[in-house]
């Protein structure tokens, strides 16, 4: 079943192409804006440049939040799913799943060509795209509970970034942690273990609370 | 045996029914009337366990709905107002989705099969965006066919559709009716269904 739902959106997201690039332009756009408007200054930028990708990650992967489940809200699929016998936090971690293909695979492919903008050096790059990798799932999962919480609401888009900004604050802390910390010439293990962590934390414990929201947001 | 227990709904500080007591027994079909307003929808998705009532509990072969989760789900199919359907899939994508969410997986041969039986030949393959809203209807009800559930509860089947398909979901229901099952429905329109024995219930 899960790989239904996987199967399912993957589908429906190759059939509406202009969501996912949106999105994925976005977060280019984002980030080439920063050298041009700040300026050509190579230490400046080598050091602005982690935090300055991972703030464009959050932005872009949050612009994509109300599409999780407002579709399938407004056509009834979502009922059926809440009425399948099949456990709702599963199909809510098919969704998860195929939310961070579609959004958050295409961003950490994206990274290293767009720190070259930055003059990172070839193992910041290296280590900004695995930070990319362990976080962006966790933005997706932690992501679908805002999305869940706030479905059907008016307005809900701003409210999704109210409740899910803070939630992101972690991971951003150390996802652009591991890559200064490795551009300082530190250990950066712990950065990526911290990660890695919220990323099974958050595979267990997001799919159940986006679940009971989303019984809520129903009734 | 689906059975309603003092059932009240409250929507915001209106109270739209209460006191409704029902039993439905296997071959039986209940039809739920009222004018527009008058809770059918509320009642429904209550049967389903979308929302709780207010006052009341609903039970299933003696135990509660809200305790038995999945194994309810999996004698129940509903159809609501909302057909369920995806625009950017086919009609036989969605046939196949959604019967996979109601636990049934079925093969490319079957769901064709099913969607010419519901008098869809030939649109297997059109993305359910080009389909009139009867023919979406119809993707939405092959559903039935699909899953073989015990109970169904239906709002509305027959809207939007016309003479012949109309005529064949009442077929489809009596065939239930007959197997054993229950249905529980709302329409507006008059319908004929032999059923072993019909439960009209009213809300005001």
């Amino acid at each position: 079943m899960f790989f239904w739902i996987v199967q399912r959106d993957l589908l429906l997201a190759i059939r509406r192409r202009s969501d996912v690039l949106t999105t994925l332009f976005f977060f280019i756009i984002v980030v080439s804006l920063f050298p041009l408007s700040v300026g050509p200054e190579m230490n400046m930028l080598r050091m602005m440049a982690p935090g300055i990708v991972w703030v464009a990650a959050l932005l872009a992967s949050m612009l994509s939040l109300g599409r999780l489940f407002a579709n399938d809200f407004l056509d009834g699929t979502l009922e059926q799913m809440l009425l399948s016998p099949q456990s709702l936090s599963i199909l809510i971690l098919g969704k998860a799943l195929a939310h961070w293909l579609v959004t958050g695979v295409p961003l950490v492919m994206m990274a290293p060509v767009l720190g070259l903008q930055y003059d990172l050096p070839a193992d910041a790059l290296f280590v900004l795209t695995v930070s990319l990798l362990l976080g962006t799932p966790v933005l997706s999962l932690i992501g679908a509970i805002g999305a869940a919480l706030t479905l059907g609401l008016r307005g809900g888009g701003v409210l999704v970034s109210l409740l899910v900004l803070p939630l992101y604050i972690p991971v951003l802390i150390f996802g652009a942690g591991a890559v200064e910390a490795n551009m300082a010439g530190i250990e950066y293990d712990a950065h990526l273990s911290l990660l890695g962590a919220f990323l099974l934390v958050s595979v267990v414990f997001a799919p159940w609370a986006a679940a009971a929201s989303l019984k809520v947001s129903m009734e | 045996m689906l059975q309603g227990n003092n059932l009240a709904c409250v929507r915001g500080d209106r109270r739209l029914f209460k006191s409704i007591n029902f039993t439905l027994e296997a071959g039986e079909l209940m039809q739920v009337n009222g004018p527009n307003g008058s809770g059918k929808t509320s009642l429904l998705r209550m049967l389903c366990g979308l929302s709780n009532p207010a006052v009341g509990e609903i039970f299933w072969n003696g135990a509660a709905i809200r305790s038995l989760g999945g194994e309810y789900y999996q004698e129940m199919t509903y159809i609501g107002h909302l057909s369920g359907t995806k625009d950017d899939l086919t009609a036989l994508e969605n046939l196949r989705i959604s019967s996979a969410l109601g636990g049934v997986k079925i093969t490319d041969k079957h769901a064709r099969d099913v969607l010419v039986y519901m008098g869809l030949g030939g649109r297997e393959f059109l993305p359910a965006k080009v389909l009139s809203q009867g023919q979406r209807r119809r993707v939405a009800l092959a559903r039935l066919l699909v899953c073989k559930t015990k109970l169904w509860i239906l709002d509305e089947p027959l809207a939007a559709l016309d003479v012949s398909a109309v005529k064949l979901i009442q077929k489809l229901i009596e065939q239930h009716l007959k197997q054993g099952g229950m249905v529980v429905m709302t329409t507006h329109q008059e319908i004929d269904v032999t059923a072993a024995s019909t439960v009209q219930l009213q809300l005001a």
